[in-house]
């Protein structure tokens, strides 16, 4: 995983996103202080922070589930709304996956094709399927309901999900967390297979170091709601910023 | 508490405006109703004996003691079509179908369910709401004629066996018979309507606004039962009001 020496195809297919003053606030507390941001179409774009810095909450204002206090968030120059992630097929894979409890793994993967009535039953059946063997997924799966599957499944099946709607743009929230290495780094390697194949705007937040500098074109700090730092991962690992060294070099090393 | 009955009043109207979309989801309303049945047919069962039952205990003593003894059917038959089954049959689907409602979409929305159904550009109302909302519909009414019959038979039984009543069956239903008209019946009908549709609408609203986990989920469904009891008995006596000159 090296996307440094990969860079972004001319030729994309994904979309660029905007970020212009992003304010959000809970009560009294300011959880996003005014966030600029440019994300470019096609890259593979990491928002990286400690926890609790806002980074879940900025992914929700990217696709438009929450509004913010003031600012604005522009995909294609346009404002973020239901018509834009129709058009744009905007696509989240959520830390918990985000799957229909109720459905089969198939119904879950094919769901977005069969409420719009886009494929007929067995167009859906046969996409379902093949999306299910892009991720790697055992025969099997598709019949299973998602709570007999393990985690890393789950997430497979929930990045199945989000392929099926050909996103422009995809956001992965954590999609690391509570996954062993060898599924996180298989994770890691599908994220970025997928977005060479796609080439689909990829916006990526974790506080996995090892997968944000694996799979980023260019990766952002987040903390007390503002970036703080932004550069490619070898611009990030040179920046002075004292408390990104410390959440860099933050290792667990008996004193 | 007006920004929550706003809130509600939307939702309802939202799951109006999807009924295009009840035959597309014909399936989801078959399994919400299976549920319903499958929850509390047994129960409403028990309870409607037992609530016949007692009308004609309690009742039936009273008027046997004043020479009226012929009446206990009427009494029965009325008390329980126009106000018991309806009200009690609405507590027990509030209890049993209405916490489960406000549960499990309360877990979707901490599960981040809903919020993927959203990213899919897939409306939450007419999705989730709206076969909840035609199930219970459906369902309560059902359930309101099914407690009818068996509170009845409950009444009789108790009427029949009690030394101190003993009511004969025929001399039991052939006063409900001329006590009770079609127009009692549909008293309870339409009350119990519109009782399922506030059930509906109040534990899907406390559902969809679940916060902060599984705690969270716990709050919403303590909410929606005891907000949908307090408003069965408080539209009962509106809809009571409402209906009194049309029983003359």
């Amino acid at each position: 995983m090296n996307p440094d020496t990969n860079p972004v195809s001319p030729a994309v297919a994904g979309v660029p996103v905007t970020v212009r003053d992003l304010h959000l606030t809970y009560g009294k507390q300011e959880v996003l202080a005014g966030i600029d941001l440019e994300i470019r179409a096609g890259e593979v774009f990491v928002l990286m922070g400690p926890s609790g810095s806002g980074k879940s909450v900025f992914l929700r204002q990217l696709i438009g589930l929450e509004s913010p206090s003031s600012g604005q968030v522009l995909i294609q120059q346009e404002p973020v709304s239901d018509a834009i992630r129709d058009r744009y097929r905007l696509a989240m894979v959520f830390q918990s996956g985000g799957l229909l409890n109720s459905l089969t793994v198939a119904e879950n993967v094919g769901l977005y094709l069969a409420e719009h009535r886009l494929r007929k039953p067995d167009e859906i059946a046969q996409i379902v399927g093949d999306t299910l063997r892009r991720v790697q997924l055992p025969e099997g799966t598709a019949e299973k309901y998602p709570p007999e599957l393990s985690g890393g499944m789950r997430k497979r099946v929930a990045i199945a999900r989000a392929l099926t709607m050909e996103p422009q743009l995809i956001l992965f929230d954590e999609p690391t967390a509570e996954l062993d290495p060898l599924v996180a780094l298989a994770i890691g390697r599908e994220i970025l297979h997928l977005n060479q194949q796609t080439h689909a705007t990829t916006v990526v937040v974790t506080h996995d170091r090892e997968l944000a500098f694996g799979i980023a074109h260019r990766i952002a700090f987040l903390a007390d709601g503002r970036i703080q730092a932004i550069g490619t991962p070898a611009e990030i690992r040179a920046h002075p910023l004292p408390l990104l060294q410390q959440f860099l070099a933050a290792d667990f090393t008996p004193q | 508490m007006f920004r929550e009955l706003g809130q509600m009043l939307w939702l309802l109207g939202s799951t109006v405006r999807g009924f295009p979309q009840v035959f597309r989801r014909r399936r989801a309303i078959g399994e919400q109703l299976f549920e319903i049945g499958n929850a509390s047919l047994f129960m409403a069962c028990l309870l409607s004996f037992f609530i016949g039952g007692v009308l004609a205990l309690q009742g039936g003593a009273v008027l046997v003691h004043r020479g009226l003894g012929s009446q206990v059917g009427g009494l029965v038959g009325l008390s329980m079509c126009k106000e018991l089954a309806p009200v009690m049959m609405a507590v027990l689907i509030a209890g049993r179908i209405g916490s489960a409602m406000a549960a499990e979409l309360g877990s979707m929305h901490v599960y981040q369910e809903v919020d993927a159904l959203r990213t899919m550009n897939i409306q939450p109302v007419p999705y989730l709401v709206l076969p909840r909302l035609i199930a219970i519909a459906l369902a309560l009414p059902a359930l309101v004629v099914f407690s009818n019959l068996v509170g009845w038979l409950g009444g009789a039984f108790i009427a029949s066996f009690n030394h101190d009543i003993a009511v004969p069956y025929s001399s039991f239903f052939a006063s409900l018979r001329e006590m009770v008209g079609v127009r009692d019946i549909l008293h309870g009908l339409l009350k119990s309507f519109v009782f399922a549709v506030a059930i509906g609408t109040v534990c899907c609203h406390h559902g969809l606004q679940t916060r902060g986990g599984p705690r969270g989920v716990g709050r919403s469904v303590t909410k929606a039962v005891t907000n949908s009891i307090v408003l069965i008995l408080l539209l009962d006596y509106i809809l009571t009001r409402i209906l009194l000159p049309f029983d003359a």
